[in-house]
C-alpha cells in the first residue's frame, strides 16, 4: 500500500517531449512506472521514448485511461496546464515547474478544488511509492526503498537526504512526498498526514518542513489533535535571518510568523519529536520503529 | 518588486481609483513650482520601504517656500538604506476619516484576501495584532473577482466592527466601495500582484474615498509579463537601492538566487531547503555561512561556473561548501561547472564538494579525475570545510 501512487496508476507527462520531460520520463519509466503518454500541443500523433504523443490531456486520458498527470511544462504556461489536466479529470496532477506566477496559482487551485482534484506541488519534486515501483516526478530512483515510513517535506532536496539517510539504515518508504515550496500549494502537510493516518503500510511519518507561513503550524494542531501514528518532525532553516527570502518563494520569516523556533514550538507541543539533523532523524525513527526495517 | 508611491498611484489613476492631485519633484525648485499649482502641499520621499512617516520623509507644506525647504530636507536624505532620489508633492486632504484597503496574498488561504477596516492610518499588521477584529475579509473567486454584494457584505462587517463609526452615510460608502474594491482587486490580478494597498483611504469632508497612499508589490516570478514596468522601475529604482547589499544587487544580476549573510565559507547548493540545511550544517560544526546560493533545479555546469563567481565576489571568503543532491540536477554538470570554476577562476581557497544523487557516478569520476575528492556526507563535509577553513586561517 501506498498513498496518491500505487502500481495502477497511469501517468501522462505534460511537457514530455521537452529536456526536462524527456530525462525524468525514461527516469519514471525505468523506476517501474507506468508512463502512458506524453501530451505537447501541436506534437499529437507522434511518438516520444517510445509512447504516443497528444495535442491534449483530453486525448490522452481518452486514449489511455490515465488517472495522474504529471506538469513539466514552463512557468508561464505551467498552470494552464495543471487546470487541463484536471478538467479531463484525472484524480492526481502533479507539477514540478518552479517559478509559476502566484496569481496563476491561485487560479489553479481555485479550479482544482472545484473539481475535486488534488495537486501536489507545484515547484516539488513529486512523489515516489517505492512499494509500488512508481515514481512521478524527479525523486532519484536510486533513493527509493519500500519500507513503512511515509515521508512529507517542503524541499525536494531534503526529501532525497532523508530517504537516503533512512534507506542507508535500512529504513524504506511507504511514500515520500514533495509537497513544494511556494507560498501557493495543492496539498498541506495536513493534507498529507490525513492520507498518511488511513494508510496502512505507514508506520511513521517523517514531516519536514522550512521556514516561512504557517502550514506546519496547521499540521501541528492537527497532530495535537490526536493522530494515530507516531511522527517525526525536521525544521531547516534555523539559522536564517528574518526578511530574507531564501530561495524559495514562500521560505521567508516576516513579521512574527514562519521562524523555525515557531514552527518547532508547535510540533513538540503536539508531542512531535523534532530532530536537529537528518542523522537524528534516522535516530528518532529507529526509536520508535526499532531494530532494521524495510528493504 | 516593489513599485514607488506616485507608480502605484498612476496605476490606481489608470483603474478610476480617485487619488490626490500631485507631481514628482527631483529637485526643490520642481516641489516649489508643485506647491504654486496645489497650495497646501504633502511632501513625500519616494522609496520602496515604510516608515517614511517615522524616518521625517514625509512633511506637510504651506506654500512654495515651505515646499521647498520640505524638499531640501527629504531630498538625498536616507531611509532604512535607501537615498531619496525623488519626492512626490501632492495636494493636502482634508481628512474626515482613514480607512484601511488591501489585496494581499493570502498563504493561508491559498488566495487573494481584500481586507477592509475602519482601523486606517496604521500598519495593518499593527491591527492585525491588536485588533484583528476590526479588519473585514474577503476571499473572491480568483475567475469572477468580488461580486457587488459580496463587498457590500464586506462594507459592513467593517463597519459593524466599529460599532458604525463611520463619517460616510453608509449608502455613500456602499456606492463608493463596490467599484473601488472590484478595481482594486482586478488591478491586483492584471499587474501579477502579491499587494495592493492603499492606506490610508482618505474620507473626505465632501464624503469621497481618495487613496491616500499607495502600495503596490508586483509577484517576482511573473515579472516576464510585465517588462514595461520592470524598465520603469529598474530606472527609477537604480538610483534609490544604494542601499541593498552590493553582492546581492550583483547575484540579482546575474540570476542568481542568494543572499549574503556575513560569514566568510561561501555556501553554493540546489534545492532551498538543502542550502537552508547546510547553512544550518555549517552553523553546528562552529562555521560561519557567508551566503545563501540555490542554484536551482536542472543546473548546467555555466550555472555552477557563475554561482562560484558569484560566492567569491566576497572579500570575507575563506573556503568553498558545494553540496548537491541530484534530481533534475545532475551530477556530470555540476561537477564540469566546479571544474570549468576552479580553472578559469584559479581557485586555491579550499574547496569542499558533497554531492549524490542523479548522475552521481558520473559526476564523482569527472571531479576525482581532476582532482577533486567528493565527499558523500553532508555533516562530513560540513565539518571538512570548517576545519580546513581554521586551518588556512591560523
Amino acid at each position: 500500500m501506498s498513498i496518491l501512487l500505487n502500481r495502477g496508476s497511469k501517468v501522462i507527462v505534460q511537457g514530455m517531449t521537452g529536456s526536462e520531460g524527456s530525462f525524468h520520463t525514461q527516469q519514471m519509466l525505468d523506476f517501474g512506472t507506468k508512463v502512458v503518454a506524453g501530451v505537447s500541443p501541436g506534437k499529437g500523433g507522434s511518438q516520444h521514448l517510445g509512447l504516443p504523443v497528444f495535442d491534449t490531456v483530453a486525448e490522452a486520458v481518452q486514449a489511455t485511461g490515465a488517472n495522474v498527470a504529471a506538469v513539466f511544462v514552463p512557468p508561464a504556461f505551467a498552470a494552464d496546464a495543471i487546470m487541463e489536466a484536471a478538467a479531463a479529470k484525472v484524480d492526481l496532477v502533479v507539477c514540478i515547474t518552479e517559478l509559476i506566477p502566484v496569481n496563476d496559482m491561485i487560479r489553479a487551485r481555485a479550479m482544482l478544488q472545484s473539481l475535486g482534484t488534488r495537486l501536489v506541488g507545484p515547484n516539488c519534486p513529486g512523489l515516489m511509492s517505492p512499494g509500488e515501483t512508481a515514481k512521478v516526478g524527479i525523486i532519484p530512483n536510486q533513493n527509493g526503498k519500500p519500507g513503512p515510513v511515509g515521508i512529507v517535506s517542503r524541499s525536494g532536496t531534503l526529501t532525497y537526504e532523508i530517504m537516503q539517510a533512512l534507506g542507508r539504515s535500512g529504513y524504506g518508504q511507504s511514500t515520500a512526498v514533495g509537497i513544494g515550496g511556494d507560498p501557493v500549494l495543492g496539498l498541506s502537510f495536513s493534507d498529507v498526514l490525513e492520507l498518511f493516518a488511513g494508510d496502512p503500510e505507514t508506520e511513521l511519518v517523517v514531516m519536514a518542513g522550512e521556514i516561512g507561513g504557517a502550514d506546519e503550524e496547521r499540521a501541528a494542531e492537527l497532530i495535537g489533535r490526536g493522530y494515530p501514528k507516531p511522527v517525526v518532525g525536521f525544521i531547516s532553516g534555523r539559522t536564517a535571518p528574518p526578511g530574507k527570502r531564501m530561495g524559495h518563494a514562500g521560505a521567508i520569516i516576516s513579521g512574527n510568523t514562519g521562524s523555525a523556533r515557531s514552527k518547532v514550538e508547535a510540533l513538540e507541543k503536539a508531542g512531535v519529536r523534532v530532530a536537529d539533523t537528518i542523522e537524528q532523524i534516522v535516530e528518532l525513527v529507529g526509536q520508535r520503529l526499532g531494530g532494521q526495517r524495510g528493504a | 518588486m516593489k513599485l514607488l508611491e506616485h507608480q502605484a498611484k498612476s496605476q490606481f489613476r489608470q483603474v478610476g481609483i480617485s487619488c490626490p492631485m500631485g507631481r514628482v519633484a527631483h529637485s526643490a525648485d520642481e516641489a516649489a513650482s508643485a506647491a504654486r499649482e496645489f497650495g497646501r502641499v504633502v511632501v513625500k520621499a519616494q522609496v520602496p520601504i515604510g516608515g517614511r512617516g517615522k524616518a521625517g520623509g514625509v512633511k506637510l507644506a504651506s506654500g512654495e517656500q515651505e515646499a521647498r525647504q520640505a524638499a531640501a530636507q527629504i531630498l538625498g536624505m536616507e531611509i532604512r538604506g535607501f537615498t531619496v532620489p525623488a519626492v512626490l508633492c501632492e495636494e493636502a486632504l482634508d481628512i474626515a476619516q482613514e480607512l484601511y484597503l488591501g489585496v494581499a496574498l493570502d498563504r493561508d488561504r491559498r488566495s487573494l484576501v481584500v481586507m477592509l477596516s475602519f482601523a486606517g492610518g496604521m500598519e495593518i499588521e499593527e491591527v492585525a495584532e491588536t485588533s484583528p477584529e476590526k479588519i473585514a475579509k474577503l476571499w473572491p473567486d480568483p475567475f469572477r473577482g468580488p461580486l457587488a454584494y459580496e463587498v457590500r457584505q464586506l462594507a459592513l462587517d467593517a463597519l459593524a466592527a466599529v460599532g458604525g463609526d463611520s463619517r460616510l452615510p453608509k449608502a455613500k460608502l456602499l456606492a463608493q466601495l463596490v467599484p473601488l474594491v472590484q478595481s482594486l482587486y482586478g488591478l491586483c490580478q492584471r499587474l501579477d500582484a502579491t499587494l495592493c494597498e492603499i492606506n490610508p483611504l482618505v474620507v473626505t469632508p465632501q464624503q469621497l474615498l481618495i487613496a491616500g497612499d499607495g502600495k503596490i508589490e508586483i509577484d517576482q516570478n511573473a515579472e516576464f509579463r510585465h517588462h514595461d514596468l520592470v524598465k520603469d522601475l529598474g530606472d527609477d529604482q537604480e538610483a534609490a537601492s544604494s542601499g541593498d547589499d552590493p553582492l546581492e544587487v550583483e547575484a540579482k544580476r546575474r540570476g542568481l538566487t542568494y543572499v549574503h549573510l556575513g560569514g566568510n565559507i561561501g555556501v553554493v547548493g540546489n534545492g532551498a531547503g538543502l542550502v537552508m540545511n547546510t547553512l544550518d550544517l555549517v552553523k553546528q560544526h562552529g562555521g560561519e555561512p557567508a551566503n545563501f546560493l540555490d542554484i536551482g533545479g536542472g543546473a548546467k555546469a555555466e550555472v555552477v561556473r557563475n554561482a562560484l563567481e558569484m560566492v567569491l565576489l566576497d572579500p570575507a571568503v575563506r573556503g568553498i561548501f558545494v553540496n548537491i543532491f541530484g534530481g533534475i540536477t545532475r551530477g556530470d554538470e555540476v561537477a564540469n561547472g566546479v571544474i570549468a570554476a576552479r580553472d578559469q577562476l584559479g581557485i586555491t581557497l579550499p574547496l569542499v564538494v558533497r554531492m549524490t544523487g542523479t548522475r552521481e557516478e558520473e559526476g564523482r569520476r569527472i571531479l576525482e579525475a581532476a582532482g577533486i575528492v567528493p565527499a558523500v556526507s553532508a555533516p562530513e563535509a560540513a565539518q571538512k570545510i570548517v576545519d580546513m577553513v581554521r586551518e588556512g586561517s591560523r
